[in-house]
């Protein structure tokens, strides 16, 4: 009736039974970098600035293309992070959304046999301030905008700056659309905006990437947010922004960037510890070419100003 | 008649333990097979017993695994010591202002309860209060479960009750559709549908709030009240039912007089279980709620969930930071808010059996 020596297979079938496989770590020999040698791939190491590491994921994936030898490991954390791993050793290239101070400077000169950090400006970062399309606001100061968004800031209504209706508006309260609290440009907002010292208003809508507070901005009459320049869209609207009340307030722009008449606009730096090897080198000369600066144009944020 | 009760407790336990010995006992002729078969065969059906056995207790060691894990991360916070603050280190926080590195403080737990004010990240003064996160979560959950619980106990009681043939395997595929849809697109839902509609309906300012989270998480919690609900009321003995009818009560005093009062422990469960699935559930109230740290004054607020916080949050805090233990603790939190919810479920459902 029943075949009992299947069991014998089943114990065969037992026997397979998954063996773990070591996958050993490969070293990384970017720092002796012969260049792209004929199949060799040589990685580089590039951390920081979460406001750029898209940017630097783009650039990365582009220089692919151009020299297939060298791959460009790109991972965020934050500009200090980059900073931190240009000092003990693990970043060949540290993003910044700013400048090394001295102190950093004199610590990673000790660190790599006294040469000078190199410092590579690749583009700038121009936030800008979103309202939706049908909002009548033109203009806001960084005072208001201060205001609007610190901890114990006193506008809480659209009246308060003088808008009086938006149509398709429920009710008058602004509703403020904000980032999550490590991101980048949370930061960078905080400190031009709301002062070092100061924090958020709690309260505030935090989304989770520079497209989401836009496409948000978009379905909400009622909201204001904070946002790369590269990211409008019709539905929604971009204001001028006034270093003081009273003072012209200024549209963010490639020009109004690059001649620093818009107040919430910030280069962005690229640091290697010491002269790079060659193939970095060439790789940094990539990003600051044409090539590269039409990356940085595409993905929203300024160019370098045409030499 | 005496014996026939018993029957069922006497097989239960002893006879799958040892299924060999009791058999082989009996049976000359199995014995006699057995005995034929060679020693590979055995060992292999030893080893698959093993395994077998592995695989049940597997749960045990994953949970625990993971409370270990969890708990680990999360402990050294109270061990802390706190850091003299030197000149010199206060020097260099400050130059450290724009690492992502909070200034060190003294983790309070007192703080960590009951304080509302979140900020993780900040440069001046450190706060890690959750209050608002509970807040939330619970308004979220409470109003998920006013929506929740007349639906699915509901539909529980009409799959059960009310429909026979073919309307109700219908109604039971579709409800167990309603469990399989990821909850990503619930969230995508909330985005996108239900912030407009909740904006033009209510005249909310912003449509991401707690009414948007709450709905999505009825949704998803009404499959699990509905399948439990129903087996519970499956469960009543056809007695009830007929004892029921003989006494010329209607369906509607039938089930509300009888068959809701013999099933509560299984309906208790149910709700409870809807519960547990409300306070873990993290995508959809990620994208719905607004995630603004926010204790609500209206269902029309956004608020901002334990588990979105740490959703949202715990990819870049930096490990072992005061930042990243404090996630982790909130992961605690809600490993024994889902434990005693579970828990209790438990225990409702053993009320049941004890009947």
């Amino acid at each position: 009736m029943s075949k009992l020596k299947t069991t014998t297979k089943w114990a065969m079938a037992i026997a397979l039974a998954a063996g773990l496989a070591q996958t050993g770590c490969g070293k990384r020999d970017g720092a002796n970098g012969s260049g792209s040698g004929g199949g060799k791939v040589t990685s580089v190491q590039n951390i920081g600035s979460d406001t750029m590491v898209n940017l630097a994921q783009a650039w990365s994936e582009e220089y692919h293309k151009v020299d297939p030898g060298v791959s460009i490991e790109v991972s965020g954390g934050g500009s200090g992070l980059g900073i931190a791993g240009l000092i003990n050793g693990t970043a060949e290239i540290a993003n910044s959304s700013r400048k090394l101070e001295s102190e950093e400077v004199e610590k990673c000169k000790a660190k790599h046999g006294g040469s000078d950090p190199k410092e590579y400006m690749v583009g700038y970062d121009a936030l800008s301030i979103f309202v939706h399309k049908d909002n009548p606001l033109n203009e806001i100061s960084l005072e208001e905008l201060a205001e609007i968004y610190k901890e114990g800031g006193k506008i809480t209504k659209w009246s308060d700056l003088g808008v009086q209706s938006i149509p398709g508006a429920q009710g008058d309260e602004i509703v403020r659309i904000s980032r999550q609290n490590n991101s980048g440009t949370y930061h960078y907002f905080r400190e031009v905006v709301i002062g070092k010292k100061g924090d958020f208003k709690a309260g505030s809508v935090d989304l989770n990437g520079s497209k989401d507070v836009v496409e948000t901005i978009a379905k909400t009459p009622n909201a204001i947010g904070y946002s790369g320049m590269g990211y409008a869209t019709p539905a929604v609207k971009i204001v001028k922004v006034a270093k003081k009340k009273g003072e012209p307030s200024v549209m963010p722009s490639i020009e109004t960037t690059l001649n620093k008449t818009y107040p919430i606009a910030r280069p962005m730096f690229m640091y290697t510890p010491g002269t790079p090897p060659p193939h970095i080198q060439k790789y940094l000369d990539w990003v600051m070419s044409d090539a590269g600066q039409k990356i940085v144009k595409d993905t929203g944020y300024v160019p370098l100003p045409k030499k | 008649m005496p014996a026939e009760i018993h029957t069922r407790e006497a097989r239960g336990p002893a006879a799958p333990l040892h299924p060999r010995s009791g058999a082989a006992g009996d049976d000359p002729r199995q014995k006699k097979k057995r005995a034929g078969r060679g020693a590979v065969s055995i060992a292999g059906e030893k080893v698959i017993e093993a395994l077998i056995r592995l695989c049940g207790i597997s749960a045990i060691i994953f949970v625990f695994s993971i409370f270990f894990f969890v708990f680990r991360e999360a402990v050294p916070l109270f061990f802390e010591k706190p850091k003299a603050q030197t000149q010199e280190q206060a020097a260099a926080v400050e130059r450290h202002a724009d690492d992502h590195r909070p200034a060190h403080k003294v983790f309070s737990l007192k703080e960590f309860l009951f304080s509302k004010e979140w900020y993780p990240t900040s440069q001046s003064n450190v706060r890690f209060g959750v209050l608002a996160l509970i807040v939330g979560t619970l308004s979220v959950t409470v109003l998920a479960m006013v929506i929740a619980v007349p639906f699915g106990l509901g539909a529980a009681v009409f799959v059960s009750e009310f429909c026979g043939g073919k309307v109700k395997e219908t109604l039971k595929i579709v409800i167990e559709l309603l469990a399989a849809i990821p909850s990503v697109v619930w969230g995508f839902i909330g985005l996108t549908v239900m912030n407009p509609i909740i904006q033009n309906l209510f005249n909310a300012p912003i449509g991401l709030n707690v009414l948007n989270g709450a709905i999505l998480l009825a949704l998803m919690s009404v499959p699990i009240m509905v399948s439990i609900g129903e087996d519970s009321l499956k469960a009543v003995p056809d007695s009830f039912r007929e004892a029921g009818i003989a006494l010329g009560a209607t369906r509607w005093q039938l089930v509300y007089r009888v068959l809701i009062p013999a099933a509560k422990n299984g309906l208790l469960a149910a709700v409870l279980l809807g519960v547990g699935r409300a306070v873990g559930e993290t995508m959809a109230v990620l994208m719905a709620t607004g995630h603004a740290v926010n204790i609500p004054d209206s269902i029309f607020d956004p608020v901002r969930t334990l588990t979105a916080t740490i959703a949202a949050e715990l990819g870049e805090a930096s490990e072992g930071s005061q930042h990243y233990r404090v996630l982790f603790l909130i992961g605690v939190l809600l490993f024994s808010i889902t434990a005693v919810v579970n828990l209790t479920a438990d225990m409702a459902i053993r009320g049941i059996k004890r009947k």
